[in-house]
Formats: structure tokens, sequence, C-alpha cells
């Protein structure tokens, strides 16, 4: 396994909610990322953020790890649970509650 | 950086020949679209796999020469 793989393994591992994005929760740079901030903060969802943009080695590494070419990327429990449109899906659906409890 | 209308539906088209496919260009510049498909090759499969299926048939171009594709994908 790559090192930078590694390295996010232990990232999504450590933290129950993560959120690899372009730019930073107070200041997405993406309206993609932006949709998913706004999603998880208002269902009041605590979660880590990565700056995928702040490093190129993370940006290029989480597309390969999940086999997912585009960012945002939200995953829960260490599960790589999808990009904006699932995110926002499953938003409509009242599904991301369940999988985070 | 960009791609056309016709060469995303055909590209998608040859990825899922049964599929249902309809495409809307979302800022009129090539680059941001919005794509729905129905296809029987779904079936079973995760939504996660769904995507991971679409952008598979888009052969690389996902995240380099397209910017930005919504995806809704049901199965058929």
């Amino acid at each position: 396994m790559k090192e930078i793989h590694k390295k996010i393994e232990e990232i999504i591992k450590k933290n129950k909610v993560v959120l690899f994005m372009k730019g930073t929760p107070e200041m997405p740079q993406c309206g993609f990322s932006m949709t998913v901030c706004n999603i998880l903060k208002q269902l009041k969802i605590n979660f880590f953020s990565v700056n995928v943009l702040s490093d190129e080695l993370v940006r290029q590494g989480i597309k390969e790890y999940s086999n997912w070419p585009t960012i945002p990327q939200l995953y829960v429990n260490g599960n790589f649970i999808g990009g904006c449109d699932i995110v926002k899906e499953m938003y409509e659906k009242d599904e991301i509650k369940k999988i985070i409890n | 950086m960009a791609i056309s209308r016709e060469e995303l539906f055909e590209l998608l088209k040859s990825g899922f020949p049964d599929g249902e496919i309809k495409i809307d260009d979302l800022a009129g510049d090539n680059n941001h679209y919005a794509a729905n498909i129905k296809s029987s090759k779904f079936k079973g499969k995760t939504k996660v796999q769904q995507h991971q299926m679409v952008y598979a048939a888009l052969k690389g171009k996902m995240g380099n020469e397209l910017h930005a594709l919504a995806l809704t994908t049901t199965e058929k």
C-alpha cells in the first residue's frame, strides 16, 4: 500500500465522520464541497475535514484510495459513503443520520 | 478542459447500451453537466458502485476534461 493511502486510512479510522473537500467548512472553495458541508452542519453532525487543495498528494491519493475521481468524499466509520450527489440523495431520504448513529 | 455534450452522450451510451440517458449542460460551458441514467446494469449495485460504473464508462475523463457531473442513476 502506498504511503499516502496509509495516511488516508489512518485519518478515516481515527475520525468517525471525515469529509475530504476543497477548502474548509468555513470557506468551501467549490459548490459541491459546500453542499455537503451545509448538509452535515444542518444535521448538526460533527466532522473532521481535510482540505485537498492544501495537499496535492492527498488530492490524488484519495481518488485512488476510493476509486472515485471527484471531491468531495464523505467517510463514516471508515467506509466511503459517496460524493455530493449520493450525500444529497441520502439527505433527502433521511438516511444520513441512520448511518451515523 | 471541456467535453461536448455529444461526446459525453456517446461515452455513456457505450457504457450503458440499454440506458435511458438524459444530459443537461448546467452552465452552458461544456464543463458542468447533469446526467440522468437509467439502466438494467445498475441492478443490485449500491449507489457508490453505480456511480463508479458511470465514471468507468467516462474512461478517466471525470475530474480531468470533465469538471463537474451531477449524477442520478436508477435501475431499469
